[in-house]
């Protein structure tokens, strides 16, 4: 069981690394956006989902409800961070944001 | 195991810290309400590993919900107040991307 929470815990952390070289290395806000929402959400999942394992090292009633408790938090991120995502992505569009383009200036 | 979850915390913590240079160095405001958003849905992962490694995680795992709901619901607000400012870009205050408003 420890092997399957140390694999699911190194596999977030890596997704939290991509997400953080995203966010500073992109050049735009829409793919800044991109890099943030989706990888934020996977990691937050996949390390929460290592944390109901490690929490059924012995199975009595007090272990189940924190694990239920554990995945709430796990369901109510899975559906508020695309609600967030989606509403700055909106905020950004209205307030006419530029999106990033290879020769800025001097074409247009 | 303890060792371990410690070890994931600080890495955690040390890349937050990273994501906080874009919630300070933000160009527009709107990078800033991004940066504070996946700071706040790792503190939530964080707080759950914090009970874990005391043995506490009934106590903890309260506190993380209500940081999660917190964290939702400063995001949705703070996007849905610079939902229409014309002047985010960074090129300064004032500055009219369309001359028809003038």
């Amino acid at each position: 069981m420890d092997i399957i929470v140390i694999i699911f815990t190194l596999t977030g952390l890596i997704f939290f690394f991509a997400t953080t070289v995203g966010l500073l290395r992109f050049p735009d806000f829409y793919s800044r956006m991109h890099a943030a929402g989706k990888g934020d959400t996977l990691s937050s999942l996949i390390m929460l989902l290592a944390l109901v394992f490690y929490n059924f090292h012995e199975f009595n009633l007090a272990n189940l409800l924190v694990a239920l408790k554990i995945l709430l938090i796990g369901i109510f991120i899975f559906m508020a961070s695309p609600t967030a995502t989606h509403a700055i992505i909106d905020a950004g569009y209205e307030s006419d944001i530029k999106p990033w383009t290879k020769k800025p200036e001097e074409e247009s | 195991m303890d060792s371990f979850f410690i070890g994931i915390g600080v890495a955690l913590c040390f890349l937050m810290l990273l994501t906080l240079h874009r919630a300070i160095h933000g160009p527009t405001a709107i990078d800033r309400i991004m940066g504070v958003n996946v700071i706040g849905t790792k503190t939530t992962v964080l707080l759950v590993i914090i009970g874990t490694i005391y043995h506490r995680v009934d106590m903890f795992v309260d506190i993380a919900l209500a940081y999660a709901l917190l964290n939702f619901i400063v995001t949705i607000a703070a996007s849905r107040y610079f939902q229409h400012h014309k002047n985010l870009n960074p090129n300064g205050y004032g500055y009219r991307f369309r001359a028809e408003d003038d």
